[in-house]
């Protein structure tokens, strides 16, 4: 527990300084360092509960670093009115984030708290040693355990809890990441979030209400009721999202502790410029979707170029929407247009191509209506025949896409203009009834006739103002066209 | 001698130890256990072991018992017992040397005790802890069968309580159900102590046998076992290779046990 003091720094620091130059010609910014690189201080791991990462190691020499972790049986939410009894590596799933640097020697104490029914032990995929730890840590409840390990190999890796039976314990959230940072460090990034994936699987549904017992045999056959991020449906969503902003740079330190399912790991809107795939040292560039296995992990970064919500699935995507494997990434900050417009346009898909169409004209002359009812009664048929599909057959149109036609204030307020829309066709902005309009409508190829029935149906119905159209003014607008 | 008059909870045991045979009736407090074939949990897949008959106790030691027990052994009471016996927080939830407090209510079985403090209690009965097998043939029990362990609903409740944390405060060790023999609160109530806990991790002269690797961490925890499915037995098997005989732990307790023949020293 002792913290370092700057005269042992010193001291150690000046003790060091022969061994270095030894090693002869090592950039100074990237000394070489052997991996018996003397220790000088120590210090007690910052440990964090995701999304929340430690920060990063500046420190360029190894230490001793002591590592406490405190395991407990907690009765915690999996989604909205459903608890489920986790167990814990510090109380939540996933467990704490270690942190520490290649070459440091980690002293590790596992606590088990009393309240525990369960002796617990950790297998941390970090240590080179037989059960990764987990001969050693076996620990009854009420009990505390250490032992100490050299972090040889740097990356990202899962912890877990490996008393038999493994399965049960991984799959009631025993797991965690611990990052060995590479001596030379990680290169900056302005954000850095800690996500795990966990299947799970209940007595009850995805979202049946309660408490929820662990269901042995849906983990037997691997199939799971819920599939989550950080342990919880919506850990990562509304006021849980997680925070950055446009232009920054983000890593994700992501694990996946199963303890079935491989994860299709996706951010749905970007692509990761880089991903340590494995957790391990090989960078791939441009990475849309990456496999982290269960026990497995992996880095992804990348650069948020423009604002908005970028959201965490798992792409085998019915996990995503049906089992909780989302989160969401909010970019905070003006869009980026030239990155990423936003929806510019919606509109009506003509294939014959983008401007007004005609329709082609049946030009069978129609029998003059003698009545105005007789004029609505064969409007009736040809707006049925050429409006109702938009229009509605009640008239209300579609929202956002196609106006109203039932107490319309365009229509009414200008039965010239509503002549020649028939006659041509419309494109462009409208507003009607208050609401804007920006589609195509085509021609129609309607001859005089029809158009003046179908116009005098539209008038007629509605609560319009129920004037009759005429052909002879259909005629005059298509003249004043022409 | 003087100590079993005071020592209400072992009257009979004591006082009919002496003369117990094959014949002799059985104990107010206690059944008996017909012995039989039984497949343990770990070792030699096609060998079965036979477990004699013997005496169990009804249900696990209460802390009304044990309370005696220390008017009688004042050794064994918590400021006293040598910390060799026993870890710093023996009988750690009670209020006083003689006092259970509320923590600790009367009827309640009593927990946060050794082995070493369950062997001297039981000695003092006349009886002794049960072995591991004997245990374990007794526990594969529900209301109506003898051995359960085969029906999947069975293991699942007794699953369903290894995953919950334990209650502060423990309920009487009367409530818990009892299986057709009449024994109560082997599955929902705590964890007891069995003779040889320790079994599965010296199986060899080493303590440190290279069948503990195999047998109880990650999956190496299925290559010896008889059932990989019976998770439940999982847990009991791993629960008691992480003690030591001076471990005192929240949610373990004990019952005793006894030879048909006159009890041997534990």
């Amino acid at each position: 527990m002792k913290a370092t003091t700057p005269i042992l720094s010193a001291l150690t620091l000046a003790w060091l300084v022969p061994a270095t130059l030894a090693q002869g010609g090592a950039p100074a910014t990237a000394p070489s360092e052997a991996a018996d690189a003397p220790l000088r201080g120590e210090e007690v791991a910052v440990l964090t509960d995701a999304p929340a990462v430690p920060p990063p190691i500046t420190r360029d020499h190894p230490t001793r670093v002591k590592v406490e972790l405190e395991v407990t049986e907690v009765v915690k939410r999996m989604a909205d009115g459903v608890d489920y009894t986790f167990w814990t590596f510090g109380g939540s799933v996933p467990g704490k984030f270690i942190r520490v640097r290649q070459n440091d020697e980690v002293d590790f104490t596992l606590k088990n708290h009393p309240s525990s029914k369960m002796p617990h032990n950790i297998d941390l995929h970090a240590v080179t040693g037989p059960g990764g730890g987990a001969k050693a840590t076996f620990t009854a409840p009420g009990h505390q355990t250490s032992f100490s390990f050299k972090a040889i190999n740097p990356g990202l890796y899962i912890y877990h809890c490996a008393t038999a039976p493994v399965g049960m314990h991984i799959a009631n959230g025993m797991y965690g990441l611990i990052l060995v940072e590479p001596k030379e460090g990680l290169p900056p990034v302005d954000k850095e979030f800690y996500v795990v994936q966990g299947d799970f699987y209940t007595t009850g549904k995805y979202g049946e209400p309660g408490l929820q017992g662990f269901d042995m045999e849906k983990a037997l056959q691997e199939i799971p009721d819920y599939v989550v991020f950080n342990g919880s449906v919506g850990s990562m969503t509304g006021e849980n999202a997680l925070a950055a902003s446009q232009g920054d740079t983000v890593r994700l330190f992501v694990g996946n502790g199963g303890p079935n399912l491989v994860s299709s790991f996706h951010v749905i809107g970007e692509i990761f410029d880089r991903v340590y795939y494995e957790g391990g040292t090989k960078v791939q560039e441009n990475v849309q979707t990456t496999l982290i296995p269960a026990g497995g992990s992996a880095i992804c970064e990348f650069k948020l170029e423009t604002n908005g919500d970028f959201i965490l699935v798992d792409h085998s995507i019915f996990r995503a929407f049906n089992k909780g494997a989302l989160g969401i990434l909010n970019a905070s900050g003006d869009p980026d247009l030239a990155v990423f417009s936003g929806q510019k346009k919606d509109e009506v898909y003509l294939p014959e191509g983008g401007a007004v169409q005609a329709i082609p004209s049946d030009s069978k002359p129609a029998a003059a209506a003698a009545t105005k009812e007789e004029r609505i009664a064969a409007g009736k048929i040809v707006y049925g025949a050429n409006c109702a599909a938009c229009h509605m057959p009640n008239g209300v149109g579609v929202p956002a896409a196609f106006p109203p036609l039932a107490e319309s204030d365009y229509l009414n307020e200008d039965v010239d203009r509503a002549i020649d829309v028939v006659l041509h066709g419309l494109q462009g902005e409208v507003t009607v009834n208050g609401d804007t309009f920006n589609s195509i409508m085509p021609q129609l190829g309607l001859n005089d006739e029809a158009t003046a029935n179908v116009l005098t149906y539209i008038y007629s119905e509605w609560d319009n103002k129920g004037v009759e159209v005429t052909s002879e003014q259909v005629a005059k607008v298509r003249a004043a066209k022409q | 001698m003087k100590h079993a008059v005071l020592f209400l909870a072992c009257v009979a045991g004591f006082v009919r130890g002496e003369e117990a045979a094959d014949t002799a009736p059985v104990p107010p407090e206690m059944v008996r256990v017909e012995g039989g074939k039984y497949l343990p949990m770990f070792g030699d897949r096609d060998q079965s072991r036979q477990v004699a008959p013997y005496l169990l106790d009804r249900r696990p030691v209460t802390n009304a018992d044990y309370l005696e027990f220390v008017r009688g052994h004042p050794k064994w009471r918590r400021s006293r017992a040598s910390r060799l016996f026993v870890a710093e927080n023996y009988l750690g939830h009670w209020a006083g040397d003689l006092e259970p407090g509320p923590g600790a209510p009367a009827d309640a079985p009593v927990v946060l005790v050794s082995w070493f403090a369950a062997r001297a209690y039981l000695k003092a009965c006349g009886k002794r802890l049960p072995t591991e097998d004997e245990w374990e043939f007794a526990a594969r029990a529900d209301a109506t069968r003898a051995d359960a362990t085969g029906d999947p609903a069975f293991l699942a409740r007794i699953l369903t309580w290894y995953g919950k944390p334990n209650p502060p405060v423990l309920p009487a060790a009367n409530t818990a159900e009892a299986d057709f023999r009449g024994v109560a609160g082997m599955h929902g109530l705590v964890w007891e102590w069995v003779r040889d806990f320790n079994n599965q991790m010296v199986t060899g002269a080493a303590r440190n046998d290279a069948s503990l690797d195999r047998s109880l961490f990650c999956a190496g925890g299925a290559v010896n076992a008889t059932d990989a499915a019976n998770y439940a037995a999982f847990m009991r098997y791993a629960f008691r290779s992480s003690l030591e005989g001076n471990f005192t732990v929240t949610n373990l307790g004990f019952r005793g046990a006894r030879d048909l023949a006159p009890p041997t020293t534990p």
